[in-house]
């Protein structure tokens, strides 16, 4: 049970996955799926920046004396994937805007449908 | 020293010119630059290759700031070998894009298009040169991203869907790959691939290891369209402009299966990949699916692009065989076609692109009748088709040799049923096309000579003309896949 | 050598340049295909010496070279094909002309290719090159099979091609690659590469697949794609599917045999026995099928694939005389069935007819036809004095010779059986009277009755072809020394 609550950032972050996974598979809004998309790859960015974290350590700036650093390196790789993070979700939004404006609807279903028929 | 700097020349040249083509609002000066661009990236990557072959290794420290700490490109065999593929196949499809751009794109539009092209092909290479997980994780988005709104720019309203698709199940693959780069970094504390190679032996018992493998396995299962995770590829190939379809046919996969090759035997080593997991078994159970499957799904097509995409999940599938056998031929089968198979779908797609052209269409109707109407186009494909069958002295002819070699040296004779049922299907899926376009009259009746513009039919005839070439002239391919082989199973030279 | 492999490609390429004009490129075939004769020609002397010339095209892979050998089987090949394509040029332009077919340079270029891609085959110094120059050959002779674009030509054009690209493909490439696993090398040796090595159920398994593999032999059950094949118009019958094509298979075989596995290897495996006796079944059901055809192309069809097997089984008898047999039959046999299918296309042009029921009484209005395929057919059976008796007599003596009663036995049968479907038709020719009424009926049209003979080209044709049948018979010294210098008998 220690074990369990010792790693519980490790259970937020694949409970947010799987939650994210299951809204881009079982939604048909394509909207609903791009916000499952950016829960999916928060919960990436929180499993990154918590295994950065060094109990006690403060933020790695110089002050001069000795102190205990969290390792800075993830959440500068982080902060480039969130901007990729941020890029994926302008594009899908995008592309949501020009499907709704060539198909009249945001639905997936209903896209399939048109699709089948012409 | 110039001739120092190229691996981040390689690099850092398109990625500069993506925003400078933007500055001019002006296709053709577009185009130009493009063209220009990456006829410059090809000479540097031969000029690497030449380097690679004569003194081994190059390490490029970026900024100076030393390895493992700084990033690290890092030029070997092998990848100096994909880059050539990548920036080859850029070269020509630019060569051949300023017709096809100029049918298929609106004006105002087609700044960005080359735009998105050079980012795309900024981001191939980034992923095949540089010595740092973390690196590869960025260039793979900026070349996904980029792919996305290339394929979006389809004149067919599918495209959208096709892009939004490949949006989704790309942006997860990804993220499977941004996870197991992560745990491999908890385990050894370092992104630099050379670095973790010597780290991770100490702990590749670790359940941590072995999670890190199957997240990034996955994720590149996905985005090199592995069998059963493929489903993103027809729909994005068959939407998606001529030069488009060419392009990332001819190397986005190719570059996928290079990262697999460095994470499955740089990285994680053949021992760890393949008798600690047991990668090989199943590999090869979905490699055999793939071919099977999707050769059979090929025939029933009628839009020939999507023909072509469900055969390239096929032959993605004989590059995976020969990967999964773990020995000296069944690996150089598997990157030599990732080598042949570059040529031959870039000069499939090329072909069909000249057909959308003059025909508007690349439905197996619409191509009836055409080998009247555009001989050399036709007699292109033709060509191109045998080499996808393996007829002796094409292109593929060669990497099915090796790969029934690697095979028998295995004693896995069902692979090697495997491998000719899958030529057969290839014959019936071919040949389809070829009595359409021989024997059937064009739906319209014409029958007058209409072949697509120079521009585009002369980068088409490179590529094919390279199939022949490298099914008579074996010895720069074969010898540049199998030193990579051997360098990658850690054998003695 | 490599004169005679180019000069039919650079003809190809010379006919589809000059294709606007009929007569020009008519004028090309006939002197390229002259060329190449008289090319070939000047080589046997060489051969009858002992020598044998080779010639390194280029490496493609280590190990892997594309490299013509000259031997003798390759030579009597290499001569009788090219030999035929003249004669088959000359009766081509009157067939064509008097058919009125379309597309004819894509016809003549086609021939060009296929006949080059024959002389490869012939000359291949390993498995390799012959493989290579067997794709060239299915590849080449497919537009020419589908050359009418009818849904039935396309129909047999796709068995055609779907029978000989599966076998070779999934066998002989499988083979051949087991091949190089094993020997280490694909050149061609007296006596075979494989070592002491190689165990017999190995080498029996690589011979079924040998066998099957080279579908061009037409072995049972792969002989499918022969009748189909027949879609094509008569001279493509006749060169390809009396000579060419059908000969390559065969020769292939038989090359296989002598020179990768040896003749002594061969009579030693399980295997071996089973091709006799597989070829024998081929024999006799490829005849009875025969007697039912009516159609005269399809019977010849038939004939064809159980000549075939005389050959298939000869080299399965893996003794020296039965090697000499089937070598010798390679010729004879060509001969024999080129000229029964020109008279079938004469028959064709001349009257339109296409079934033996309706050639009741037509050896009077074409006697010269008529006459030819009398000769060609004691050919087949093997009468004396035609060709088809020496071979034969070969063979038979191969199968006693190795106490193989079974094979003699069906080599008798068959020979019934054959007299069975030709004597009927020459019969019917000849001394049966001419049936006008019914052909009122099926033509509707008078004039058919008012024909002769085909234009000369053809009539010349089919006689010179009939006159080397007797010819060989009486002078069957060239190919008999190159057969014999093939299993190193005394002269």
């Amino acid at each position: 049970m220690t074990a369990f609550l010792e790693h519980y950032n490790y259970w937020i972050a694949i409970f947010l996955m799987m939650a994210g996974f299951y809204t881009v598979v079982a939604r048909g809004n394509l909207v609903k799926k791009i916000v499952g998309l950016n829960i999916f790859q928060a919960s990436v960015f929180l499993l990154y920046i918590s295994m950065g974290k060094v109990e006690g350590g403060t933020a790695p700036i110089l002050s001069g004396k000795p102190e205990v650093f969290s390792n800075p390196l993830p959440h500068v790789l982080i902060l480039t994937a969130i901007v990729v993070g941020v890029a994926t979700t302008a594009l899908g939004l995008s592309f949501i805007v020009r499907i709704n404006e060539s198909y009249g609807t945001t639905e997936e279903d209903e896209i399939q449908h048109m699709d089948d028929e012409p | 020293m110039i001739a120092a700097h190229f691996p981040i020349l390689q690099v850092v040249v398109p990625l500069m010119a993506a925003p400078f083509v933007v500055l001019f609002r002006n296709g053709t000066v577009a185009w130009f630059i493009s063209f220009a661009v990456s006829w410059f990236a090809l000479a540097i990557s031969v000029a690497l290759l030449g380097q690679v072959m004569d003194a081994g290794e190059i390490s490029y420290a970026i900024g100076d700031w030393a390895p493992p700490w700084g990033i690290e490109y890092r030029v070997d065999k092998i990848n100096a070998f994909v880059l050539l593929i990548v920036s080859a196949i850029a070269a020509i499809v630019a060569t051949f894009a300023r017709a096809s751009v100029e049918k298929e794109i609106p004006e105002d539009k087609q700044v960005l298009f080359y735009s998105a092209f050079l980012l795309c092909l900024t981001g191939l290479l980034g992923i095949t040169i540089t010595g740092d997980a973390f690196n590869i994780f960025v260039f793979l988005e900026i070349s996904s991203l980029s792919s996305y709104a290339l394929i979006a720019m389809g004149r067919d309203r599918r495209a959208l869907t096709a892009a939004f698709q490949y949006l989704v199940m790309g942006t997860i693959g990804a993220t499977f790959i941004l996870i197991g780069i992560g745990l491999i970094y908890m385990m050894t504390g370092t992104l630099n691939i050379a670095d973790m190679a010597v780290r991770i032996e100490a702990v590749s018992t670790s359940p941590t290891t072995v999670a890190a493998a199957a997240f990034i396995f996955v994720g590149v299962g996905l985005k090199l369209a592995l069998f059963p995770l493929h489903l993103w590829l027809p729909n994005a190939y068959t939407f998606a402009p001529s030069m488009v379809s060419a392009f990332l046919a001819a190397t986005a996969t190719k570059v996928s299966v290079y990262v697999m090759l460095r994470f499955m035997f740089t990285v994680f080593g053949k021992f760890f990949t393949f008798e600690f997991l047991p990668e090989s078994p199943i590999l090869i159970f979905l490699a055999s699916l793939a071919i099977l499957t999707a050769s059979t799904v090929a025939i029933f097509q009628n839009n020939l692009k999507r023909m072509l995409a469900y055969s390239s999940v096929a032959q993605i599938g004989y590059m995976v065989f020969g990967i999964a056998m773990v020995n000296v031929s069944g690996l150089t089968a598997g990157i030599l076609h990732l080598f042949n198979h570059a040529l031959m779908k870039g000069g499939l797609f090329m072909a069909l692109g000249c057909i959308a052209y003059r025909l508007g269409a690349t439905s197996i109707e619409q191509v009836a009748g055409a080998g009247r109407r555009m001989p050399l186009t036709m007699f292109a494909f033709v060509i191109g088709g045998l080499s996808l069958i393996g007829v002796p002295l094409t292109a593929g002819f060669v990497s099915k040799w090796y790969l029934l070699l690697g095979a028998m040296e295995k004693g896995w004779w069902p692979a090697a049923v495997i491998v000719l049922v899958g030529s057969l299907l290839a014959v019936v899926y071919v040949w389809r096309v070829v009595e359409a376009a021989y024997f059937r009259p064009s739906p319209d009746g014409a029958t007058t000579v209409e072949e697509a513009p120079l521009s585009m039919l002369i980068p088409t005839w490179v590529l094919i003309g390279a199939n022949v070439y490298f099914g008579i002239h074996t010895d720069l391919s074969v010898s540049v896949a199998k030193q990579a082989a051997v360098q990658l199973l850690g054998l003695a030279p | 050598m490599i004169v005679a492999f180019v000069a039919p490609l650079i003809g190809a390429v010379l006919i589809a340049v000059t294709g606007r004009s009929p007569n020009l490129r008519e004028a090309v075939t006939l002197s390229t295909a002259t060329i190449t004769f008289l090319t070939v020609a000047s080589l046997v002397s060489g051969v009858m010496d002992g020598q044998r010339p080779a010639v390194l095209l280029f490496e493609v892979l280590p190990a892997i070279t594309l490299s013509f050998t000259l031997e003798p089987l390759g030579m009597l090949f290499a001569l009788v094909a090219s030999f035929l394509w003249i004669v088959t040029s000359v009766y081509a332009i009157g067939y064509m002309r008097g058919h009125n077919e379309q597309n004819q340079t894509r016809f003549y270029v086609c021939f060009a290719i296929a006949i080059s891609a024959a002389i490869g085959v012939a000359f291949s110094g390993n498995l390799f090159s012959l493989l290579v120059f067997y794709e060239v050959l299915t590849l080449s002779t497919y537009p020419l099979v589908t050359h009418a674009g009818t849904d039935n030509a396309k129909a047999g054009g796709r068995t055609y091609l779907g029978i000989l690209l599966a076998t070779s493909i999934g066998f002989l490439l499988p083979a051949v690659i087991w091949t190089m696993h094993l020997a280490g090398t694909l050149d061609f040796q007296d006596g075979g590469i494989f070592g002491q090595g190689a165990s017999g159920t190995v080498l029996s398994v690589l011979l079924a697949l040998y066998v099957f593999g080279i579908g061009k032999a037409a072995v049972m059950p792969f002989h499918r794609w022969l009748p189909a094949a027949m879609v094509a118009p008569t001279p493509v019958s006749a060169l390809l599917h009396a000579v060419a094509v059908v000969k390559a298979g065969v020769f292939s075989v038989l090359k296989v045999v002598v020179y990768v596995f040896g003749i002594d290897v061969v009579s030693g495996l399980a295997s071996g026995q089973f091709f006799v006796y597989l070829a024998g079944a081929t024999i006799v059901i490829a005849s009875l099928v025969a007697l039912r055809q009516d159609n005269i192309k399809r019977r010849l069809a038939y004939s064809t694939v159980s000549q075939l097997s005389y050959i298939v089984l000869a080299a399965m008898l893996a003794t020296p005389l039965g090697i000499v047999g089937g070598t010798l039959h390679v010729a004879m046999h060509a001969f024999g069935k080129i000229t029964l299918f020109f008279c079938a296309g004469a028959i064709l042009v001349a009257s339109h007819k296409t079934e033996v029921s309706q050639l009741n009484g037509i050896g009077r209005r074409m006697p010269w036809t008529m006459g030819a395929f009398a000769v060609a057919a004691l050919s087949m059976i093997g009468l004396p004095p035609t060709a088809g008796f020496i071979s034969k007599w070969y063979i038979l003596m191969g199968a006693v010779d190795s106490g193989q009663m079974v094979a003699a036995g069906v080599l008798i049968i068959s020979t019934l059986l054959n007299a069975g479907y030709f004597v009927p038709i020459i019969y019917a020719a000849f001394f049966k009277p001419e049936d006008g009424h019914a052909s009122d009926q099926s033509h509707g049209h008078g004039h058919d009755h008012d024909h002769g003979e085909a234009p000369w080209t053809c009539v010349a044709a089919l006689t010179l072809t009939a006159a080397g049948t007797v010819v060989l018979a009486f002078t069957p010294d060239l190919p008999l020394t190159l057969a014999r210098f093939l299993t190193g008998m005394p002269q």
